[in-house]
């Protein structure tokens, strides 16, 4: 895991002066020498803070693992077992069988896939005719994207569904692909990221006769790696965890996702305290993965949305 | 982004300057831009942009999946304004998000705060309070109802080992199950409006919190009169952000609580979806839909204009 802060920092174009804030706050710290010795108490009692604060919060976690390695009536004990005194690892080879976990799993990794590539490839494209390209209504109707970002999905998502029942595709994949692949966060995301590349680069590529199709594909696309990495991350998190678009769309078991599969499980079977807690741990796994993998993009993702534009 | 004067022929995407060539240029551009534009466009207009335009359509008119759509001008509203599950439901949102929102941001804030300074591993602790952000709705609901349980819970057990007898029943409750949601989501927020705040801090310049040295002022008071005005175009968004999402909880509640015990936990949303696709009803759930956006623009409305006052 690398140090965040960095992270954040390597980001010039996010971030703009807070590098050299942080530069400057570094030279202050040398001449306050005599002080170290106070700060490094002080450092002490931050990191026991900062201790204390992560366990507490991480108790349902380790509460979630711990109870799915337990037997169902260990679970809720006075006083509580942290640890279980035996565990029950057939927990994890039973959920298999006990629910079809296996494909569950595999659709949500179908959705999460299609309308990620979806987003980010039409949501690049589109932010660079917003950020690149000046035409007259360009603004306006880029507003018309913001404007919807602060409509509540719950206020027409009725007429969504209606427009999907005449379409004849309620109860299958292609309604969610649809609704979801083509979101106004993407195109905010991206277009925010683009107005921090030059537009010289553009024009240089322009007189050495690159085509708009081949600026966007070789000049601006490897240029923003780290902003399409974010989007790719958040929007695939975001189909993954997502509860409600599914549970409105999806009616047949086998097309149900992890989050309707698990939901449904804990319905049917409310007393399988410790088998819930497994089918959570393993819902939660491949989010822990990617967020592990690329924890740098979400934070810097979520800091760009942020800045305002 | 600047406007640049550059040789027509060699920058097509520059601003279009009057004459014929420069016409020819901009429609060119258009063409250009549009194709860019057009498959995501394509996508948003059908699915976001028409059926937000619907949505207010829809709530003047009587619409239900038996029926076909009839204009009944304000009807709707009137029922809505009638309906005692309307008031409940708008009740509920509003203490949801009355607690939800200052508790997320002056926790966030303080995270934020902790988090800020350069220290070894400090990634370690921000990724950690980030993290209940990225986690399965599903799963945290699911594991918050069990921490929550009334008697044996981990919660409650806390609460009896610190002396307090009478524990509260939580999501069996109709009195506690609300706070129980907000404890929940205020967990699973805060990692998210940490970020932005902690991005908000490094961008406020050390020469500010120097000066304020030099003149004396006190740890309180340097939080007072620089972290805080600093901070107020983040402060602004959080604001924004955390209302909207207040005030469309679904998600969370329906897996936590499904809108019980009794309705006392029923939101707006949940109203909208059991009135608009459990029933049918599309013109009435769409009256509530709009009252519900409205209520998202008053705050975002009001939101700015007091930023903008404070600029001033």
């Amino acid at each position: 895991m690398t140090n965040m802060a960095e992270d954040l920092k390597a980001e010039a174009p996010f971030l703009g002066p807070s590098a050299p804030a942080a530069e400057d706050r570094r030279r202050t710290e040398r001449r306050r020498s005599p002080r170290e010795q106070k700060k490094r108490t002080t450092d002490v009692v931050i990191y026991a803070v900062l201790a204390v604060l992560v366990v507490a919060l991480m108790v349902p976690f380790i509460w979630m693992v711990s109870s799915s390695l337990k037997e169902n009536n260990q679970v809720l004990t006075v006083p509580i077992q942290w640890i279980p005194s035996e565990f029950v690892w057939s927990n994890y080879t039973d959920i298999w069988t006990r629910i079809p976990m296996m494909g569950y799993l595999q659709n949500s990794l179908y959705l999460a896939v299609i309308i990620t590539c979806l987003q980010v490839l039409t949501g690049s494209l589109a932010a660079y005719g917003f950020s690149k390209v000046r035409f007259p209504g360009r603004d306006v109707l880029f507003l018309a994207y913001i404007g919807t970002i602060a409509v509540p999905w719950q206020a027409y998502m009725v007429p969504q569904y209606i427009m999907m029942q005449n379409l004849g595709l309620t109860n299958s994949f292609n309604a969610l692909i649809l609704l979801q692949a083509f979101g106004a966060f993407g195109v905010f995301l991206m277009r925010q990221y683009y107005m921090t590349i030059p537009d010289e680069l553009c024009e240089a590529a322009r007189i050495d006769g690159l085509s708009e199709y081949g600026i966007w594909a070789r000049v601006i696309l490897p240029l923003s790696k780290p902003a399409l990495a974010s989007l790719a991350l958040l929007t695939f998190v975001n189909t993954w965890n997502d509860y409600m678009g599914p549970f409105i769309y999806l009616t047949s078991n086998r097309l149900w996702t992890v989050q309707l599969g698990l939901r449904s499980f804990v319905g049917q079977f409310d007393a399988e305290y410790a088998m819930i807690m497994t089918g959570s741990v393993i819902s939660v796994i491949p989010i822990l993965a990617i967020f592990l993998l690329g924890q740098r993009y979400f934070i810097q993702g979520i800091a760009t949305s942020g800045m305002k534009g | 982004m600047t406007t640049k004067t550059i040789t027509p022929a060699a920058a097509p995407a520059a601003a279009p300057a009057p004459g014929r060539g420069n016409r020819k240029q901009a429609r060119r551009n258009t063409l250009i831009g549009w194709t860019f534009i057009l498959p995501n466009f394509l996508g948003f207009l059908a699915f976001t942009l028409i059926p937000v335009l619907a949505a207010f359509a829809l709530s003047f008119m009587e619409w239900t999946s038996f029926s076909a759509p009839k204009w009944v001008g304000l009807a709707n509203f009137q029922r809505m304004l009638a309906s005692d599950s309307f008031w409940v439901a708008l009740r509920n949102t509003v203490v949801y998000a009355i607690g939800h929102v200052p508790l997320t941001m002056a926790l966030a804030l303080l995270l934020a705060m902790l988090l800020n300074r350069k220290l070894k591993g400090i990634g370690f602790f921000r990724v950690a309070i980030f993290f209940p952000y990225i986690t399965s709705l599903v799963a945290v609901a699911v594991v918050w109802n069990m921490l929550f349980s009334p008697d044996s819970g981990p919660i409650n057990q806390f609460l009896h080992t610190i002396g307090i007898a009478n524990a509260p029943g939580w999501t069996s409750s109709s009195d506690w199950a609300l706070p129980a949601v907000i404890i929940t989501s205020v967990w699973r927020d805060m990692g998210y409006y940490m970020v932005l705040y902690l991005a908000g801090l490094q961008a406020i310049p050390s020469e500010l919190y120097e000066a304020a040295e030099v003149d004396g002022a006190s740890a309180w008071q340097r939080f007072w009169n620089v972290t805080i005005p600093s901070l107020r175009p983040t402060t602004f968004f959080v604001v924004v952000m955390l209302t909207v999402s207040s005030f469309k909880v679904f998600d969370l509640i329906v897996v936590m609580t499904n809108g019980g015990p009794g309705r006392s936990t029923t939101v707006l949303s949940q109203l909208i979806y059991q009135e608009g696709i459990g029933e049918g009803k599309f013109g009435y759930s769409s009256a509530i839909s709009l009252v519900l956006f409205l209520i998202v623009l008053t705050v975002t409305v009001l939101q700015f204009k007091i930023q903008q006052r404070r600029e001033r």
